[in-house]
């Protein structure tokens, strides 16, 4: 697992996707700070870019990628190693290789503008792991759809639809039914909707660095035991953590059964 | 000699000294014009009797300054405080330091006082049998200048107070509200700064009050906000500071109140409002950053909303003017959701709600028609 | 020696019946060669025996031991991918260095560098490589352990005839030193000059299995490829 991810790793790092898409963030960010000194204001800006596009490039890269090293995946098969091994060490090399450009891509700017001399470094902070977790998570959903389809195309479709769906059609589901059953105490029924949804989930951990005023604002006493301590955040950033550990069990499962 | 054998001996209009040192004494009753002035540093200690209070003044033209107070009540029964005011006027209450005591400065048909420059500190943490810091009832003319209230009930509390002034406060850790109107009119409070209160102020069945250059910063919680405003007639409120408040003002039921020159920066809510709020004027303030910058609870709207600065417009500005070519309304589609269904603040920032507020724009259908900017400026104020 | 087993073996793709009742035992070291129209099943059942494809019935073994839900058997086996295709990024020297730490064992590089030509590439990286020259690297990468089994899909597909003389010549010491080659091809000349033993296979089926020879007696035809026509025909 190891070498297999060291060597992915290195031949991702130095390849042209991780190199644009390092430089993509650094520009996004040096503009964003260009608009609005205000180290907050660019925070809340990259809010929306996270959760968007990290889960877009991670789920359309995993695949791209998973399909154009299939000769490869091949030959390494070929050798006296287990396939989990494979697949995990693939999966890590690219989940690692696109949080380090984007880590970077988005680091370094903040660290030109005194990120480590401002009040928002713990905000900064979150944001960069919650981008990392996203990698992660939609990076093993890409490898699970492509383990799942031979055929390019669907295994495609496939990705941009999850994703689509993850992002927004959810939502849009979600808050129907907030809207519909208004009548009945909902509280519950939101948090565990925004636990399963690994998008609505980073949203949420991020926000509650954020915006918790505006959440504090809604005086719904489970909302409030939750938003208002430590526990929240950690539940939340826990449920990431199993919705990184799943996909992986899952890859290894389904990778130790498939032919190839 | 006990301060009170120095109190009893002394001769009207006399300045009594006390020097440095601890003084275990309460029921000090002053029934003559004094000058009470601490050298030294001396401190006088109520020892937390749950019947006794140190102060209190009886008399016209007293002055008490420079002592440090404490240790007095709590009491379930009694208000206890500190230094209490009888139905006297012209008492000075300066640079003195009140610590652990449950109401700091109580004036109760008071007149013409000033208290100044004095620093409160609570030690309670059940706002059950804390005490306000300075508490005043049914006064007139008094002018409160310079205090530092921290973790007491109230911060400053007035009820029945009127042509008043409160100046250059900092009120913080409260833990009820920084200020607290209640009946009070004709009164103006100004430059001073709320923070971090379980709510910032609350201006409650008042006519006439003027609020300005106050900062409203980091009152948030449940029900929280930085100014509250219920059942409020004529005010005014401008040259405000608010920013990171769960709602910068919440208005209830209050009518006729000119907002302008406020900073509404990274709250919740910028401003609330409830039903039955007629003929305010909202003007030339900035919305920059609030995950809402305005809601309305009523359909019916007969306040004004024009020459603002929202950050969220999205406006053009052909001409070069300064003002958006088109007018802007301020409450979002989502915005209008959650005013319905609270629960859906779960899904703040979400892309699927920066698509339905897009649509919404382009066709409104359900945000309110008259809630609308007519000059939205397309740049920051700076006052 | 090592025996390289194969019995009644199916594999299906969903409803395609591919392998249906394979029979093989690669009795003898030496060159075979797997022949077939295509979708006839040779690469399912190279695969098979690399363990990429999982049967549905069936068994493999090599010198008694199953092979099912086993991996480290193939430190025994060599492989050649038809389709060379590499990490673009990494340079040949990184693939080879990666390919030895995984298989834990040094390869014997040096003569296959010089045979096939690939010192002026050695720390270039894969992407400009030529598609020749990917086929040396991975005629290199196979050939780089001394292993009882060879498994060779396609061997002289893009290469120069040098490479070709060269590649024939590394096949002749293997089998002289008498290891198990197996090899698939579509190329005649090659299989009449270097194989021993051929097994045809047609619809997941072995229509023949047995000495060059014996095919051509069998058809009594007078070349390889006219054996094959017929056996294609029968």
């Amino acid at each position: 697992m190891d070498k297999i991810f060291r060597y992915s790793f290195y031949d991702l790092i130095r390849g042209r996707w991780s190199i644009s898409y390092f430089l993509f963030y650094l520009i996004i960010t040096i503009v964003l700070f260009s608009f609005s000194n205000d180290v907050s204001m660019v925070v809340i800006s990259l809010l929306n870019i996270i959760i968007v596009l990290v889960p877009l490039v991670a789920i359309v890269f995993g695949i791209i990628y998973f399909y154009n090293s299939k000769e490869f995946t091949e030959l390494l098969l070929a050798q006296p190693i287990k396939r989990s091994r494979i697949f995990v060490g693939q999966f890590l090399g690219i989940a690692t290789s696109l949080s380090l450009a984007m880590l970077l891509g988005i680091g370094l700017p903040f660290i030109f503008y005194g990120i480590f001399i401002s009040s928002e470094i713990s905000n900064f902070i979150v944001i960069l792991l919650t981008g990392t977790c996203l990698n992660f998570i939609f990076v093993a959903l890409a490898f699970i759809i492509a383990l799942k389809n031979n055929n390019k195309i669907k295994g495609f479709g496939f990705a941009t639809l999850l994703w689509l769906f993850l992002a927004v059609i959810y939502d849009g589901i979600f808050l129907l039914l907030l809207i519909l059953f208004n009548a009945y105490p909902l509280e519950r029924l939101a948090l565990g909707l925004t636990l399963l949804n690994p998008i609505d989930l980073s949203r949420i951990l991020i926000i509650l660095k954020l915006d918790v005023s505006a959440l504090m604002g809604y005086t719904g006493a489970v909302f409030n035991s939750f938003f208002g301590n430590i526990g929240g955040i950690f539940l939340a950033a826990l449920s990431l953590i199993i919705w990184i550990t799943i996909p992986l069990f899952f890859i290894i499962n389904i990778s130790n059964k498939r032919d190839f | 000699m006990s301060i009170k054998d120095a109190v009893s001996t002394a001769r009207e209009g006399d300045q009594i000294i006390i020097d440095g040192g601890l003084y275990f004494e309460s029921n000090i009753t002053i029934d003559k014009k004094l000058h009470i002035i601490g050298k030294n540093n001396p401190i006088i200690d109520g020892s937390n009797s749950r019947t006794d209070e140190v102060f209190v003044i009886q008399a016209d033209s007293v002055i008490i300054e420079n002592l440090q107070i404490q240790n007095v009540g709590p009491s379930f029964v009694k208000d206890l405080a500190a230094i209490r005011v009888q139905r006297k006027q012209n008492f000075i209450i300066k640079n003195n330091t009140i610590v652990g005591t449950m109401f700091a400065i109580y004036l109760e048909y008071a007149e013409n006082g000033e208290v100044s420059r004095n620093t409160i500190t609570g030690t309670e943490s059940n706002v059950l049998s804390a005490g306000n810091g300075i508490h005043a009832w049914n006064c007139q003319a008094i002018d409160i200048v310079g205090n530092t209230v921290i973790n007491q009930r109230d911060g400053i509390y007035f009820e029945f107070v009127n042509d008043s002034r409160i100046t250059n406060n900092v009120c913080k850790d409260n833990l009820r509200y920084g200020l607290h109107f209640m009946f009070s009119n004709d009164d103006e409070y100004s430059n001073n700064i709320f923070t971090n209160n379980n709510a910032g102020v609350a201006v409650m069945f008042s006519k006439n009050i003027i609020m300005h250059d106050n900062k409203f910063f980091n009152n948030w919680g449940g029900s929280s906000y930085g100014l509250l405003l219920k059942e409020i007639y004529d005010a005014e409120i401008y040259d405000n500071y608010f920013n990171k408040n769960s709602i910068g003002i919440r208005v209830e039921g209050s009518s006729r109140i000119n907002y302008s020159n406020n900073d509404f920066i990274n709250n919740g809510w910028g401003i609330k409002i409830a039903g039955g709020c007629y003929d305010n004027n909202i003007t030339s303030n900035n919305f920059i950053s609030n995950a809402f910058d305005l809601s309305i609870e009523s359909t019916i709207n007969s306040n004004t909303f024009d020459g603002n600065y929202w950050s969220r417009n999205n406006g053009y500005d052909l001409n070069g003017d300064g003002i958006a070519d088109e007018p802007y309304r301020p409450v979002e589609l989502y915005n209008y959701i959650v005013t319905k269904t609270p629960e859906a603040t779960i899904l703040l920032r979400s892309i699927f709600l920066d698509i339905i507020n897009l649509s919404e724009k382009v066709t409104p259908i359900f945000t309110p028609h008259n809630v609308i900017d007519n000059t939205p400026l397309m740049n920051r104020l700076y006052f | 020696m090592s025996k390289l087993v194969i019995r009644e073996l199916h594999k299906a793709f969903s409803k395609n019946q591919v392998l249906k009742g394979i029979d093989l035992d690669f009795s003898s070291n030496g060159i075979w060669t797997i022949l077939g129209p295509n979708a006839s099943g040779k690469t399912t059942l190279i695969k098979a025996i690399l363990g990429m494809v999982i049967p549905d019935s069936g068994n493999i073994s090599i010198n008694g031991e199953t092979i099912t839900n086993n991996w480290k058997y193939k430190d025994k086996i060599s492989y050649l991918p038809q389709i060379a295709h590499f990490p673009d990024n990494l340079t040949v020297n990184e693939l080879l260095k990666m390919i030895q730490e995984l298989r834990n064992r040094t390869g014997s590089l040096e003569s296959l560098i010089k045979e096939f030509d690939l010192k002026p590439f050695l720390n270039t990286k894969i992407d400009t490589l030529s598609g020749g020259t990917k086929q040396k690297l991975n005629l290199s990468i196979a050939l780089m352990y001394k292993n009882p089994i060879y498994l060779l899909d396609e061997p002289t597909v893009g290469l120069d005839p040098i490479a070709v003389i060269n590649l024939k010549k590394i096949l002749r010491k293997l089998k002289r030193e008498g290891k198990l080659i197996i090899i698939t091809t579509h190329i005649i000349p090659l299989v009449e000059e270097l194989t021993d033993k051929i097994i045809f296979l047609l619809e997941g089926k072995i229509k023949f299995c047995g000495l060059k020879a014996q095919l051509q007696q069998n058809y009594s035809s007078k070349s390889l490829e006219e054996s094959i026509a017929a056996l294609l025909q029968d």
